[in-house]
């Protein structure tokens, strides 16, 4: 095992670089946040993650969260000490508002922070994930009352909260959930019914859980559009706001998993005896719209699960490399062995990892920025477009980030060797873990038809178009430049094909079966090429940071543009194709 | 026990003039005989506030392999410097004792090339009120004496009612400035506290030993030195790293201190170091393999190496 070492430079790097930290300091909403102030919280979160919970991970792993016979949960060791550690910090607060106890920072910042806690440890750090969750919602469509009750306590981290959607036979289609609303006489509801899937349904972290449960009241319509969103908290407030009677509601299972074992995923039933009393949060049957408000948060935060895991993967990779001697490399001494960073094709799966780290890692940023801009720009215009920018990128980092997670912790493992196959490396536990963000939060597939589906039309096809314009300025701004030639060049190859496929894209619209067979195919394509983009953006930036920092930043560009950027081409294929392969082979191959 | 080791451990004891010693009229006794320490500063006197000194020590960051300067034959200081983990638990200790006291503050002093405060932000973030750091071009090449001559001079301004430091830096360890600092000043010294205790004017400590602790009682003001690991230090919260921003830091030149250049630096050590060379690199260990002997082996290493 490798201890983690917050990539400080790297994060400094992508808010400075691929995002802008600083112009964010310029704007009256985040004026407070000034590059020593950031620098600061960074070493010291950086210090904080490494040293209180990157050393419960392996404990995560191996011992997870435990159901007792009274169906109480126990987290493991070390779990709740953290916790209460990084609440008494109060890291999970920093980009929330300053009335409720927050930090008023950019998001950007609090997505870097979040990058180091899930680096450190992933299982852990779904509890405060969800619990942010949980905060959008009640900050967008909670009542001064209700966001007087339970924000402070939450932004803290004394409460935690969850997100209950799914149900047995209602995964991506929310639409068919059953879970029952019944009004009470004091205004209240009454809940029951029973979800699955519930990321830190019940545990022993914190001494009060927030549940937001969807569920449906008495003649709702059918389908998404009958949904109500709930407040079931696990301990009911007394008058004064302290904790009072237990609430109808427990955690009857927990699931066994290929992953994330530190984090209980819990079978919730509510309303066994009496009903769960719970406090409807928005209107009626908007409870669907509730969610989607903070969907794009929570979509970037799962995107930047891959990058989290992703970073802890390489630093032991790198590590392993230097440490393990085997075969004699090129140029070696006879009768020596070399360890194996020596050898050529290690040193282009390390250089892979690195070079799509700094690109996803950056594109999330950006997706940060374009959040914080949407949300506190005096600038309509710029409001309007950072707000598009943000719709348009969100499937990207959450579909691309998560499978570059599991792509490269799984060159993680395959650089361990056979070593990497063992547990006790601990290389595996990063693969197993990172294998659950492509389908939460919404599968990748469902982020593919986000992106064809809603993304692609807005503003009349502008907003994509606005993008590729970027990426051309992009092409442009190398111009001259010597060692970024070849960026340039299949940069502006890959772009041509983007264009080409979105352009298809658009004229097919009305075949809605060929738009989403070619769908995930085009997601790559426009990802890869926006990474492309970020990391030729840095090495032109870096120009000016010194020769070894441009030298770096180049290499980085250079590798990833022949390694991947250069395969944005060949998709072309896939998106164009159409659907009656695919229909043939429902009738045949796959009937 | 208790008599023998306060006798053992404190090098100089005096009377504390007055039990309210934050009084003006006390001011001019308080640390004796030492008239070059500089003009006392102005303090509105509290007789319940209780003010701790913590000197922390910005080392460069253990986790980074460091370098030697072959020129200086010193550790090269020119990157970014960290707070000493070993003074974490000092500062940790200072908040408490505050805390307890209801009222007070904690003043941090360091002495640093470049006025760097970035281990003091750390320090102000856990919770000390303000700093104070002392650069001089003059310094570099201090020695433990000339360090500790800095730091008494520097801590004697701001008249405090205890000074803690670690026992030793993690990047030098001579392990000798806090009982130094406590001579110049002619004040108390107790070492390696593993817990401190104020009661009126003195305070009552257990200090680690080999065997177990003593417990050891001293006036008021005094020099003690808090061994590492013996309580757990906080994490600055954001707030707290947010408001350390705007907390005072003084900073300092020799000068300003009273002291001249060729008390301290190169010209003022009374040390040299002579020659720096590589550690030798780990040899690979001896493998006993077990014929039934292994036991009587493992015994004669041992006893070569005269542990048994």
């Amino acid at each position: 095992m490798t201890e983690y070492r917050a990539p400080l430079d790297d994060i400094r790097f992508a808010l400075r670089h691929a995002a802008n930290i600083d112009a964010l300091a310029e704007m009256a909403a985040y004026a407070h946040a000034e590059p020593d102030l950031v620098d600061g919280l960074l070493d010291e979160a950086g210090r904080f993650f490494e040293q209180v919970v990157a050393p419960t991970n392996r404990d995560g792993d191996t011992v997870g969260a435990v159901r007792n016979a009274d169906g109480s949960i126990t987290t493991a060791p070390g779990h709740a000490k953290a916790y209460g550690q990084m609440c008494d910090a109060g890291w999970g607060g920093i980009g929330f508002p300053e009335e409720y106890g927050g930090g008023g920072l950019p998001w950007l910042l609090g997505i870097a922070v979040q990058e180091m806690m899930t680096s450190a440890n992933m299982g852990f750090s779904l509890c405060p994930l969800l619990t942010q969750g949980a905060i959008d919602a009640l900050l967008h469509h909670g009542t001064e009352v209700q966001k007087e009750t339970y924000l402070r306590k939450m932004v803290t981290g004394e409460w935690t909260g969850t997100m209950n959607l799914t149900e047995p036979h209602a995964g991506s289609d929310v639409g068919a959930l059953t879970t029952k609303a019944a009004p009470a006489a004091d205004g209240s509801w009454l809940i029951t019914g029973q979800k699955i899937f519930i990321t830190y349904g019940d545990h022993d972290m914190a001494e009060n859980i927030i549940h937001l449960v969807l569920a449906r009241t008495p003649g709702s319509p059918p389908g998404t559009k009958g949904i109500s969103l709930f407040i079931v908290p696990k301990f009911l407030l007394n008058d004064d706001g302290t904790l009072g009677d237990a609430n109808d509601l427990s955690c009857v299972s927990i699931e066994h998993k290929l992953g994330i074992h530190a984090s209980p995923t819990c079978v919730m039933s509510y309303g066994d005896n009496e009903g769960a009393i719970g406090y409807m949060l928005g209107e009626e049957n908007q409870g669907m719209h509730c969610m989607f408000t903070m969907m794009n948060n929570a979509r970037l935060s799962v995107g930047l699960e891959g990058v989290a895991l992703a970073e802890r993967a390489y630093q032991q990779a790198l590590a392993y490399s230097h440490e393990r001697l085997q075969g004699r490399a090129i140029g070696a001494e006879p009768g020596t062995s070399s360890p194996i960073v020596d050898h050529q094709d290690v040193q282009r799966m390390l250089l892979d990892m690195r070079s799509s780290i700094a690109a996803i890692r950056g594109l999330c940023y950006r997706n940060a920025e374009a959040l914080d801009i949407a949300a506190a720009s005096t600038d309509d215009d710029v409001r309007q477009r950072a707000d598009e920018l943000a719709a348009l990128l969100t499937p990207l980092s959450k579909s691309w980030g998560t499978d570059l997670g599991c792509e490269l912790t799984s060159i993680g493992v395959q650089v361990h060797g056979g070593m990497g196959f063992i547990e006790e490396t601990g290389a595996a536990q990063h693969f197993r873990d990172a294998r659950i963000a492509p389908i939460y939060e919404g599968t990748n597939g469902i982020q593919a038809i986000d992106l064809v589906g809603r993304k692609l039309g807005l503003r009349g096809g502008g907003v994509i178009a606005d993008h590729l314009g970027s990426i051309a300025a992009t092409v442009a701004s190398m111009d001259g430049i010597a060692e970024l030639q070849s960026v340039r060049t299949i940069l502006a190859s890959a772009l041509e094909a983007v264009t080409e496929a979105t352009q298809w894209l658009a004229e097919n619209a009305g075949d809605m079966p060929a738009v989403l067979a070619g769908a995930m195919a085009y997601l790559d394509m426009l990802a890869i090429t926006t990474g492309g983009q970020i990391l030729a953006d840095g090495a032109v930036a870096a120009r000016s940071l010194g020769a070894d920092a441009a030298a770096e930043r180049a290499l980085l560009a250079r590798f990833f543009a022949a390694n991947r950027l250069a395969g944005v081409p060949g998709k072309v294929p896939a998106v164009t194709a159409g659907a009656a392969d695919l229909a043939q082979a429902r009738a045949t191959i796959l009937s | 026990m208790t008599d023998e080791a306060t006798e053992l451990t404190m090098n100089k004891t005096r009377k504390v003039p007055d039990a309210t010693r934050r009084s003006s009229d006390s001011k001019s006794g308080r640390y004796l005989g030492r008239p070059a320490w500089g003009e006392t500063q102005p303090e509105v006197a509290d007789s319940s506030a209780m003010k701790v000194v913590v000197c922390v020590k910005q080392i460069p960051d253990p986790a980074d392999p460091g370098a030697l300067d072959p020129e200086t034959k010193t550790l090269k200081r020119d990157s970014k410097l960290i707070l000493d983990e070993s003074d974490s638990y000092g500062v940790e200790m200072a908040l408490q004792l505050v805390d307890a006291a209801g009222d007070g503050e904690v003043h941090l002093v360091s002495m640093a090339p470049n006025n760097e405060v970035s281990g003091l932000r750390t320090a102000l973030a856990m919770g000390a009120a303000s700093a104070t750091i002392v650069s001089d071009d003059a310094l570099q090449g201090s020695d433990a004496l000339g360090t500790a001559k800095v730091l008494a001079a520097a801590i004697a301004r701001q008249e405090p009612d205890l000074i803690l430091a670690a026992t030793e830096s993690s990047d030098g360890y001579t392990g000798t400035v806090p009982e130094m600092v406590a001579a110049l000043m002619d004040l108390p010294s107790v070492t390696f506290a593993k817990s401190i205790a104020i009661d009126g004017g003195a305070a009552k400590i257990q200090r680690q030993t080999e065997a177990g602790y003593d417990e050891v009682e001293c006036p008021l003001p005094a020099v003690v030195s808090v061994t590492a690991g013996v309580v757990e230090p906080r994490y600055p919260s954001f707030k707290g790293i947010m408001a350390a921003k705007s907390k005072p830091v003084d900073e300092l030149t020799i000068g300003d201190l009273g002291i001249d250049a060729d008390q301290v630096g190169w010209a003022g050590a009374g040390q040299e170091i002579v020659a720096i060379e590589d550690a030798p690199a780990r040899e690979a260990g001896e493998i006993i393999e077990d014929d039934g002997d292994a036991h009587e082996r493992i015994v004669a290493f041992l006893d070569e190496l005269k542990v048994l």
